[in-house]
């Protein structure tokens, strides 16, 4: 049987009354220019959500008080929001030039090989999300992969298998700790 | 002395900086930046301090990162009385022994400092052109100067990074931080303060190198009771990390620059627009306001004056074309990030149509400097004019990896070779590539082109923001031409046709290039679009997207040539026009290229030379992987 993955999503009444806050301070902060707390709302969601999910979205607008679809617009144009789940963890190959010269396409490759998805898309499991990356600003340190906040240095293809089973591994321990 | 200065005084007497300074007592500094940090600087953090295990004689801190990203991570260990020892490529196991030899022992180990790498360390030859002596320069190089990696280098903008601990204001008002802001405060007019930065000759190193003195003065000028300042930290060209590493490592020096623009322009409110795929420069970015609003150096009556200045960050949203201006104003606005047209220019009418004045990371950390030393001073250091430095992220096939700053003018020689230590692997040198997605490919000949705005341009690329790859011989011009635009195109904001339809065209025709059905008629058409949307384009992503097509074109025609005419791609690197075949003395018949072809395009009977079937081949590169001879070619 696999296992499926699941970040723990904080969908609780305080969960709600916390976002309210945040939107609430960001109305505050900028009197007279209700929609330019709305960047920061979403960065706020996608933070704390894992992504950006409808509810959320119908939430924020009767907040702001802005259309729906002003907001899905919005939300939508920046790569950065992502509308559907995530995996646990989200692989982000690093498509940078400096990267790009060093070889990071055949890391990303091997990616695809070992995880049978292509960028974009999630594992079956709800392991791993994998994406290509922008510059993440480490190109001394080229090709890089940033596994959610961790950066890994010169990565080879060669090195991918066992980048892939370290998170695997810490996923498993971490999920029969909880239970 | 004013009475700004007076507070600020008394701010500064009571710092307890965690290792700005006098070195009192023996210190041990790791790097901490996004990069040291990929390369297991936090390793090296904690081994060092468990090996002090709680020893309170010996200070342990973090700076940011002083450039030298090929040999990271970085720890510095100074004592009273001695020069300081840079050790290098420093693991957790070298970090414990580190502290036990040299700290505690007292015993250094040459073998593991910077002097020991070839190209970084050995003795100074001189300094790149134009390198000038200043007391603030010379504060962080005078002990590091006799390594060559440094001595020609001259650091302005990045004068404080590796010398302070980014999270800590007391280290930077220790060496000297806020006196500028409290010199404007309390002795010069807003006006002055803009006639100085204009008599700098300081230039926007965002990009386009607009007179940074002339964009306040425009601002300064506008009417109006409300107006903006808003800080550019939106570093989107792939292969740039200039402003992470200022944000990273001197958080304050910006803090600093952006409280004296709003003084000079008359904004009471400031945002700081930074990616959000920068989060270790966020957070060091929240810190830096946070304290400086504790101290008194942001927020209502800054340093006891009537100035009241309130600054804020917001974080982008993976768009390139936010760094566009009129984009990132939009975005902060709340709205899609897409350009407008100019004019009215934002000093006219910015955010929310009021005046607003943006500048860049780097262009807003000289800032401080300038006000301190004069612009006198900083008007000597650069070209004609081009003045003061320019921080390069040195990238790709290159030795020296990092992060420098050279003055205007130093050519693209010193840069990659003498800074940067040339090519690995003994490979040659194809191009420097400058500009980012806005930019140029640079052959050899164009070495000792001097990188200043106008030298740059006049050879075809752009000073862009500081982002430099170099390229080795095995780096395929078309491909790249290729990779720039496909992420342009991705990122084109769809606004205006030019840009929007321009560059899927151009695409289009690259892949089919590099796919080998190119025609002969389709250089023409790469530059009959390109001129289109270098002309007709609403912003900048747009104008300069044709850029790296456009210069690989000139610069590389037989390249382009040779996948149209002869389907061949002179480096190997795209796949469909790629050759494999068997090297008949060489081979010996063992089978194995024969078992891993995917498609059995491979014959060839038992302990006899294989062939392959080209026709068939799908240049997957298993036999080529697996010859134990290697008696497969692939060209």
């Amino acid at each position: 049987m696999t296992t499926r993955f699941k970040k723990e999503v904080l969908d609780t009444p305080a969960w709600w009354q916390d976002l309210d806050r945040y939107i609430d301070e960001q109305k505050n902060n900028n009197p007279g220019h209700v929609q330019s707390a709305l960047i920061p709302v979403l960065h706020y969601v996608q933070d704390r959500y894992g992504y950006v999910p409808e509810k959320a979205v119908n939430h924020v607008a009767q907040s702001l008080g802005v259309p729906t679809v002003y907001i899905w617009g919005v939300a939508s144009f920046y790569s950065y929001f992502s509308l559907t789940p995530k995996g646990l963890y989200t692989i982000r190959v690093c498509a940078g030039t400096a990267c790009y010269v060093q070889g990071s396409q055949a890391v990303m490759n091997e990616f695809i090989r070992r995880l049978e998805i292509q960028p974009g898309q999630t594992t079956e499991d709800g392991l791993f999300t994998l994406e290509e990356a922008r510059c993440l600003g480490a190109c001394g340190q080229a090709p890089v992969v940033m596994v959610n906040d961790r950066v890994h240095a010169k990565v080879r293809p060669e090195q991918v298998p066992d980048i892939v089973a370290e998170y695997t591994a810490l996923a498993h321990a971490s999920a029969e700790a909880q239970a | 002395m004013s009475s700004a200065t007076q507070t600020l005084e008394k701010l500064v007497s009571q710092a307890s900086p965690s290792v700005a300074g006098e070195v009192e007592k023996p210190q041990v500094l790791v790097g901490i930046a996004t990069c040291a940090l990929a390369a297991g600087a936090r390793d090296a953090m904690d081994a060092a301090k468990a090996a002090l295990n709680g020893n309170d004689g010996v200070t342990l801190g973090q700076v940011g990162c002083v450039g030298c990203c090929s040999v990271e991570p970085l720890m510095e260990v100074r004592k009273p009385g001695e020069p300081p020892r840079l050790y290098v490529n420093v693991d957790a196991g070298r970090a414990a022994e580190i502290i036990r030899r040299d700290v505690m022992g007292g015993q250094p180990i040459p073998e593991w400092q910077i002097e020991a790498i070839e190209g970084l360390g050995t003795p100074a030859k001189g300094a790149a052109t134009g390198a000038q002596d200043s007391e603030v320069i010379d504060r962080f190089t005078r002990d590091w100067r006799r390594l060559d990696y440094f001595s020609r280098q001259t650091r302005i903008c990045l004068r404080n990074v590796g010398r302070v601990d980014p999270e800590n204001i007391d280290d930077y008002l220790t060496v000297g931080g806020y006196a500028a802001l409290a010199k404007c405060l309390g002795e010069l007019s807003p006006q002055e303060v803009i006639d100085i930065i204009k008599a700098a000759g300081l230039r926007g190193r965002g990009g386009a190198g607009f007179p940074t003195g002339l964009k306040w003065q425009f601002t300064h000028n506008a009417p109006g009771e409300t107006k903006y300042v808003v800080c550019n930290a939106d570093e989107g060209d792939p292969g740039a990390f200039m402003d992470r590493s200022t944000l990273e490592g001197d958080p304050h020096s910006v803090v600093e620059a952006l409280a004296i623009c709003a003084y000079a322009i008359g904004a009471k409110r400031g945002f700081v627009y930074v990616r959000a795929e920068y989060p270790l420069a966020v957070q060091r970015l929240k810190l830096a306001i946070q304290q400086a609003e504790e101290r008194g150096l942001l927020g209502d009556n800054i340093l006891g004056t009537d100035h009241c200045f309130h600054l804020e960050i917001r974080l982008g949203a993976g768009a390139f074309v936010c760094g566009e201006e009129t984009a990132l104003m939009a975005s902060i606005e709340g709205k899609r990030g897409m350009p407008r047209p100019r004019p009215p220019f934002p000093a006219t009418s910015g955010l929310w149509g009021k005046p607003t004045n943006i500048n860049n990371v780097e262009t807003l950390a000289n800032v401080p400097a300038i006000i301190l030393l004069g612009a006198d001073w900083y008007s000597s250091i650069g070209t004609e004019k081009s003045k003061g430095t320019k921080v390069f992220a040195l990238a790709g096939n290159v030795v020296n990896t990092g992060l420098i700053e050279v003055p205007m003018g130093a050519t693209l020689r010193e840069v990659v070779f003498d800074i940067g230590g040339g090519i690995p692997g003994g490979r040659g040198f194809k191009a420097a590539q400058i500009g980012g997605p806005s930019g140029g490919c640079l052959p050899s000949q164009y070495l000792d082109t001097p990188t200043d705005y106008e030298s740059l341009q006049a050879a075809g690329a752009i000073m862009g923001s500081g982002g430099l790859i170099v390229m080795d011989d095995t780096v395929c011009m078309v491909d790249i031409a290729k990779f720039f635009l496909t992420f342009t195109q991705d990122e084109s904001c769809g606004k205006c046709t030019p840009c929007r339809e321009g560059t899927k065209r151009m695409l289009e025709v690259l892949q089919r290039i590099t796919a080998g059905s190119g025609e002969a008629l389709d250089l023409e058409r790469l530059r009959r679009l390109g001129a289109v949307a270098q002309r007709a384009a609403l912003c900048g992503l747009g104008q300069t997207a044709p850029n790296p097509v456009l210069s690989t074109l000139r610069q590389f025609p037989d390249e382009y040539e040779a996948h149209i005419q002869e389907k061949r791609c002179p480096t190997a690197v795209c796949e469909a026009l790629v050759h494999y075949f068997i090297v008949e003395d060489k081979c010996i018949g063992c089978g194995l290229c024969k078992r891993v072809c995917p498609v059995h395009c491979i014959s060839g009977e038992a302990r006899q030379p294989h062939v392959i079937g080209d026709d068939a081949c799908v240049r997957c590169g298993a036999c080529y992987e697996r010859c134990p001879v290697d008696a497969i070619v692939r060209q």
